[in-house]
């Protein structure tokens, strides 16, 4: 709250309650909220707009060429592993090719091109002939399997039909993972045989091992039902399933994006034509999208930084700019007042004037007619030893002479708006405003005390504008006292060339917030009871005026006290020596 | 001494002349200039009251009749105004004439009459 407070600008709490019907003209605080949303909302919407924009194309590039990578990357494995098969799928249609049945038949023949597959391919590790019937009657490797009879078997079944085959891996009697080729050869008269060769598939696994997978990624092969076919990195070196949905036979190579255990992750998959493989990759989204995270954390970041300043720099053009109306504003009223007031007192003094002289003429003729009744009664001594007679006359002029000092403060009060400088008493000038004010006092049960310094010099000042001062300061007052309050005026000398006034009164004192504002125009603590908030600003522009200051201290509930410090020289006075003569006159 | 008061109020004027009468000074009034004027044909005066404010010729102009007439006057004015400000006009035209605020105090013009013709 103290730090809004030290910040608030000066047209935060202001209301203006003299503007009428024109009053939301002057809701400087909806004047100031409409510029900023308006300058926030043109000059931050096209910032916001482009970011996104920028966003989300580089999202999409990015998204684009981890999808292009990935692709690529499947599709080159798919053809190494496909050259590999076909590469060995070849070797043995060669062998076919080569050598006739009875060649093949032959052991010593079979082992010789066993032994040229193992130092010209690698990984072989047997080699058989089956006869139509699916037995096999030549075998070099390992294994016993000579003579062993196939035809009931479902590879053996697959290759009749198709003429070659290659087998899922599998462990096999020696428990270790490997697979089957068999190719089929035609004989005249419409019989076959099969040359049907074992893979190790180290060879194999190798192949995979060597391919660089970014983002902490994986590559391996599975059977079509989503069994381990080679070891992965992710889901370990068995023969297992591994946990993810097997996608749809696709003849071109594709990439999805999908989950594995709640991780994002981009899966890139080639099914292997031919063979019963499909080749899967999987790369971790958090690390593919690592380097796109640090672009945007920096987008973001020039985001936040341009917005903030964006925003800093609207709140301070508008506050100025509002502030500046709102000065303006506040001078064009101060000068409306001002003008206003003027025009009041002009039309005033005319109106007092007026009266006075029009009040004086028939005023004279009653002095003159009791003064000669007096005469009358003096001078002839006809009635001179009649004291009720004396007396109403005595009373009659006594009433003239009261009229008369009403006419003249009348028009003293009447005198032009110009500062007209003469030298004069101030006490005599508060005693003056004081003779207005004394039947209220009165009446209020109001001490009223003037105190001066014996040796207080008179000043050169304008005695229009004293009154009202005075007039101002005292009404005032007496506003604030409570019947049998009590007002004191102290007169004295101060450093420099001033003397000081001032009108301390025991009435119910003004709140230090109130003190603030008591010299705005329009600001009244007497709302609603006939204050017009005027008094004390033309107070002070007065003071100001005849080059002099007004200062105020006040306690709630204990008083106030108004001090008027007062140049002894208003300006060098020419018409000096004639004042003083026609005063004396 | 002999005055002559001149003032477009009739009753103010004519008491003021019994009252001045009745302190033994000779005191003639007159309601206008061209009465004013009539009066200095028949009388000689020393001295003057005018009031500054009157229809047609005002106190200032009515002077500088008189003192065609009589160049040897005094002049006091009175004016209804009530203030040595108001009358500072005035002051160049009037030279070092007084003036009084009505109501006037018979007191204070008698004292005033004596000052002037001891100039």
């Amino acid at each position: 709250m103290r730090f809004w407070s030290a910040f608030k600008p000066a047209f935060w709490d202001h209301e203006d309650v003299a503007a009428g019907p024109y009053k939301h003209l002057f809701n400087f605080r909806r004047m100031w909220k409409a510029s900023v949303a308006l300058i926030a909302a043109v000059a931050l919407a096209p910032l916001v707009f482009m970011t996104v924009i920028d966003y989300q194309v580089s999202q999409k590039a990015i998204e684009s060429d981890i999808v292009y990578q990935t692709a690529r990357l499947v599709s080159n494995t798919r053809r190494s592993v496909s050259f590999f098969l076909s590469e060995r799928k070849s070797a043995l249609n060669f062998i076919d090719k080569d050598n006739t049945y009875e060649m093949l038949s032959n052991p010593l023949r079979l082992t010789a091109l066993l032994d040229n597959l193992k130092k010209g391919f690698g990984g072989f590790t047997d080699l058989g002939v089956i006869d139509h019937t699916g037995l096999q009657h030549g075998y070099v490797g390992p294994y016993n399997l000579a003579g062993v009879n196939y035809s009931d078997q479902e590879w053996f079944k697959h290759l009749v039909r198709s003429g070659a085959y290659v087998s899922e891996v599998f462990l096999g009697q020696r428990q270790q993972p490997h697979l089957i080729l068999a190719v089929r050869h035609e004989l005249p008269g419409g019989n076959f045989y099969v040359l049907r060769a074992t893979i190790d598939t180290q060879q194999f696994n190798a192949l995979l091992a060597e391919v660089e997978v970014s983002g902490h990624g994986d590559i391996f092969l599975t059977n079509r039902e989503g069994a381990l076919q080679t070891p992965s990195r992710l889901f370990g070196s068995g023969l297992g399933q591994i946990p993810l949905e097997m996608p749809p036979f696709s003849e071109k190579t594709q990439v999805m994006d999908t989950h594995v255990q709640a991780e994002p992750i981009v899966v890139g998959y080639a099914f292997i034509q031919e063979t019963p493989f499909v080749l899967i990759t999987i790369k971790k989204k958090t690390e593919l999208m690592r380097a796109w995270n640090k672009t945007r954390e920096r987008l973001i970041s020039f985001l936040l930084i341009s917005i903030t300043a964006i925003v800093l720099v609207i709140l301070s053009v508008a506050t100025f700019l509002v502030n500046q109306i709102f000065e303006a504003d506040h001078k064009r009223v101060m000068t409306l007042h001002q003008v206003e007031y003027a025009n009041k007192m002009a039309s005033l003094g005319r109106l007092s004037a007026g009266v006075a002289h029009e009040i004086n003429n028939p005023l004279a003729i009653i002095n003159e007619k009791a003064g000669l009744i007096k005469d009358l009664f003096t001078l002839q001594r006809t009635y001179a030893e009649d004291p009720k007679l004396n007396g109403l006359v005595d009373s009659i002029l006594y009433s003239v002479e009261r009229c008369a000092r009403i006419t003249k403060r009348l028009l003293n009060f009447a005198r032009h708006m110009d500062v007209r400088p003469q030298r004069l008493d101030v006490g005599e000038v508060i005693h003056e405003v004081l003779g207005f004010l004394g039947k209220e006092a009165e009446f209020r049960s109001i001490t009223l005390s003037v105190e001066a310094d014996p040796d207080l010099p008179p000043i050169v000042s304008d005695r229009g504008r004293l009154q009202e001062i005075f007039l101002n300061l005292i009404n005032n007052a007496f506003a604030a006292l409570s019947d049998g309050g009590r007002l004191a005026i102290f007169l004295r000398c101060t450093e420099g060339r001033f003397i000081c006034v001032t009108v301390s009164d025991t009435g119910c004192g003004i709140s230090p917030a109130d003190l603030k504002r008591i010299f705005e125009p329009f600001f009244s603590t007497k709302a609603g009871r006939g204050g017009t908030g005027l008094g004390l600003s033309i107070t002070y522009g007065l003071v100001q005026e005849i080059g002099g200051r007004i200062e105020v201290v006040s306690k709630l509930g204990e008083g106030t006290t108004f001090s008027v410090f007062l140049p002894l020289e208003l300006q060098p006075d020419k018409d000096d020596g004639q004042h003083e003569r026609i005063a004396g006159g | 001494m002999n005055v002559l008061l001149v003032d477009d109020e009739a009753e103010l004027v004519s008491t003021l002349a019994e009252r001045l009468t009745l302190r033994g000074i000779d005191a003639c009034w007159a309601t206008s200039c061209e009465e004013a004027l009539r009066c200095l044909e028949t009388t000689a005066f020393d001295i003057a009251v005018l009031d500054v404010k009157m229809p047609k010729v005002d106190g200032l102009e009515l002077k500088k009749c008189l003192q065609e007439k009589s160049p040897g006057m005094k002049f006091i004015f009175v004016t209804g105004h009530g203030s040595t400000q108001d009358f500072e006009t005035g002051v160049s035209e009037v030279g070092r004439d007084y003036y009084l605020v009505k109501p006037l105090n018979i007191e204070t013009l008698i004292a005033k009459l004596k000052e002037a013709l001891q100039r």
